[in-house]
């Protein structure tokens, strides 16, 4: 399947100021894609890129197979982290407004918003001005202006920030439904957690390099470290030297600890040593979290 | 062209249904027809007659004061202290007091008065006192009054301007106020509408939406789209002025016009013996109206129309990229100044040099410099420019506003997307440069 979006030793200067260096990879269609990376990373000079606000320096990005064009600009929905509306303008026209500078026609904009107004429960404020809405309604408003010409490509940056916990997950449930009606989203946040749940696939970059990529599964397993949590009842010893313990707590007769297996040495070895010992109630590979490896490779001192 | 299009519709339809705009727009013509109507009805409130009692001591001007709506003169008789007494017990405006007088040397002679004396009413005493002692003083000397109405002469210069085409008579009045009229226009325009551009860009940038529209928009359209926007405003503006102001004038000055011919008959009749008066001020009015007539008014119309674009469209690109490089209007200031100077400069060396001299060397560069050309060519033009002259300083304002919009599209492309940032004139310089 040919990727819906594809970077390709894209490279970024601004003055003195290397925003992206030689980063390449691809979206897969159909994906959740998790842009990652910490503040002034070069994540936001990436996306003004593929949303053709301004060009790379070097290398190319392909849309479908082709190099991005103008016309490109129907097919991607942008919702930056920096957004806002017009305050003066009354919401539903503001929102045929945004459709129609994407190319909507007006009548076909004003169905859609009707439709979408019904879902997010925004019908009655279509009339009222901008200002006078809540955040959280301007930030739905947003979405809908994101979303409301049907694109092949979503860009969201922090889409959650300023909802609350219930209309988070309206919109992650919004999210997701667009991916089941064909949408790739590009996922740009700073919440670990939305991204272990939502996203399929993790870039991240780091000044200004990719410094990894893949499914969150392959990531996951590349960064396991063989460690395992276990917990039972009675007095946990272990001496093999197949097996390093990195932490232990006993209470009473319970214990609990996460012993660490030496390399060609399978769990199911662990498994048998414990057993003729203690009696296991949990035993579960500790696998790290995105939010571990994010800070693993975001802290760990630069090479070269 | 089409997302300009959709540019310009916002810009235009949000200023438009503004309250702000609706109450300018009513507001305007009245507060011109208030500028007209109060000094008149001032005039007509303060028309009440003042009683003025003389006591002529010289006894050379008695009833030889002549009464007029404002002034009615009463003789009184002395001595001074009691009339004195009896002025204050009257309501009368003023008492005067001519004691015996030397005629070569009038001293002495006082008006005395419970409120203090207007000028204009000092004024028309002092002038008539003057005529009569003048009067006096030619009877004496043997001079005729008539020989002497017959010396006056008033002379009144008929300007005429020649060229191949033939002579013209000309009027310089007429000239310089319609060139005023179109240069004061084109600057008041650039000024109000040129901020309003600069204000819109600020608080586009401020409530964050540059970057959600950015992204389906080119920066230049939406700039271009912008400033076309705001331009049919001024317009709408300025046309809906001009048919509400000439509507209320058009009622006023018929509700007005039929006292004022009353009076002018009643004058006619007061002053019948006045002709060479009379001839001379039609045949000013004729002047006036030939002058009216000599004007070229295509050649105006065209110029001001072309100025009047070409000033906003210059003036318009340079206020957006100010509005781009700074996050607050007060932040403004310091790259306002420089848009600010040649405008005011031009409208005031408009006033002396150019007035005095329209051909002059001042007045020729200013009208080539793209950015003091609209206002000064305007002033220029209804004196008749070279065409030459004319057709560079055009194309030189075409040129200059090309650069302008070219140089605030690249500082608007940046501008946009910073934010809390001060911008220096260094940092701007380096924006011109960035790459798309």
């Amino acid at each position: 399947m040919v990727p819906i979006l594809q970077i390709q030793g894209v490279s970024k200067r601004y003055e003195a100021h290397q925003a992206l260096n030689q980063v390449s990879f691809n979206v897969p269609p159909g994906s959740i894609f998790g842009l990652l990376g910490p503040n002034g990373a070069g994540k936001t000079s990436l996306i003004r890129i593929i949303t053709q606000i301004t060009g790379p320096d070097e290398g190319k990005v392909l849309f479908e197979g082709q190099p991005l064009q103008p016309r490109h600009v129907q097919q991607i929905g942008y919702l930056p982290e920096e957004r806002g509306l017009y305050k003066k303008m009354k919401v539903g026209e503001q929102l045929v407004y945004l459709a129609r500078l994407r190319g909507l026609e007006k009548a076909d904009a004003q169905q859609k918003i009707k439709a979408w107004a019904e879902r997010l429960e925004l019908t009655t404020w279509l009339n009222k001005n901008v200002e006078d809405l809540s955040k959280g309604m301007q930030q739905k408003v947003q979405f809908i202006a994101t979303v409301l010409h049907e694109p092949r490509l979503l860009i969201l940056d922090e889409p959650f920030s300023g909802f609350d916990p219930v209309n988070a997950n309206i919109i992650r449930d919004e999210i997701l439904r667009l991916r089941e009606g064909g949408c790739t989203i590009i996922f740009s946040t700073h919440r670990m957690e939305s991204v272990e749940q939502m996203c399929d696939y993790i870039v991240l970059i780091n000044r200004s390099k990719k410094v990894l990529e893949g499914s969150v599964k392959e990531v996951k397993t590349v960064y396991r470290t063989n460690t395992y949590c276990v917990e039972g009842q009675g007095k946990l010893l272990i001496t093999s030297p197949d097996f390093k313990v990195i932490s232990q707590k006993q209470a009473g007769n319970d214990f609990s600890a996460e012993v660490q297996l030496e390399p060609n040495v399978g769990s199911n070895e662990l498994l048998r040593y414990l057993l003729d010992r203690v009696e296991i109630h949990r035993f579960e590979e500790k696998v790290p979290s995105i939010h571990d490896i994010f800070v693993q490779l975001v802290t760990q001192p630069q090479h070269g | 062209m089409d997302k300009i299009w959709l540019v310009f519709q916002r810009e235009y339809l949000v200023r438009v249904r503004k309250k702000s705009f609706i109450v300018m727009t009513i507001l305007g013509p009245l507060l011109m027809a208030l500028i007209m109507i109060v000094p008149v009805g001032l005039m007509m409130m303060s028309d009440d007659t003042k009683i003025i009692q003389v006591l002529d001591e010289s006894g050379l001007l008695a009833g030889k004061f002549n009464s007029t709506q404002e002034l009615k003169f009463v003789s009184v008789q002395g001595p001074l202290e009691r009339a004195k007494q009896q002025y204050l017990q009257s309501e009368d405006a003023a008492l005067l007091h001519i004691p015996t007088i030397n005629l070569d040397k009038p001293s002495g002679i006082q008006l005395y008065s419970q409120k203090s004396a207007s000028i204009s009413v000092i004024t028309s005493i002092e002038k008539q006192l003057k005529q009569e002692l003048e009067a006096i003083k030619f009877e004496r000397s043997g001079i005729d009054q008539k020989v002497l109405d017959q010396i006056k002469t008033k002379v009144n210069i008929q300007t005429v301007s020649l060229s191949d085409e033939g002579e013209k008579s000309s009027n310089v009045g007429v000239t310089s106020i319609a060139g005023f009229m179109g240069a004061f226009l084109i600057y008041l325009f650039i000024f109000i509408y040129g901020a309003q551009i600069m204000r819109g860009v600020i608080e586009e940038k401020t409530s964050r939406i540059l970057e959600v529209m950015v992204s389906s928009v080119k920066p230049f359209q939406l700039m271009a789209g912008k400033i076309m926007g705001i331009a049919a405003v001024g317009l709408t503006q300025f046309l809906l002025w001009i048919v509400l102001s000439s509507a209320i004038y058009a009622g006023v000055a018929s509700s007005f016009d039929l006292k004022r011919f009353s009076d002018a008959q009643i004058s006619q009749t007061m002053q019948g013996m006045e002709n060479e008066r009379e001839a001379l001020q039609a045949q000013e009015i004729n002047s006036v109206m030939s002058g009216l007539e000599n004007l070229n008014v295509p050649l105006l119309v065209g110029g001001f129309l072309f100025y009047f674009l070409g000033g906003y469209l210059l003036y318009g690109a340079l206020f957006g990229a100010v509005g781009a490089a700074v996050d607050s209007e007060t932040d403004s200031q310091q790259f306002m100044l420089p848009i600010t100077v040649p405008l005011i400069l031009s409208f005031i060396v408009a006033q002396t040099i150019i007035m005095k001299d329209p051909n002059g060397p001042v007045a020729f560069w200013m009208s080539m410099v793209p950015f003091t050309s609209p206002i000064v060519m305007m002033l220029r033009l209804p004196f008749g420019v070279p065409t030459w002259e004319l057709v560079l300083s055009m194309a030189l304002l075409v040129a200059g506003f090309v650069a302008t919009t070219w140089l605030a599209a690249r500082i608007y492309r940046v501008g946009i997307l910073m934010y809390g940032k001060k911008v220096n004139y260094r940092e701007l310089s380096k924006w011109l440069f960035y790459k798309g």
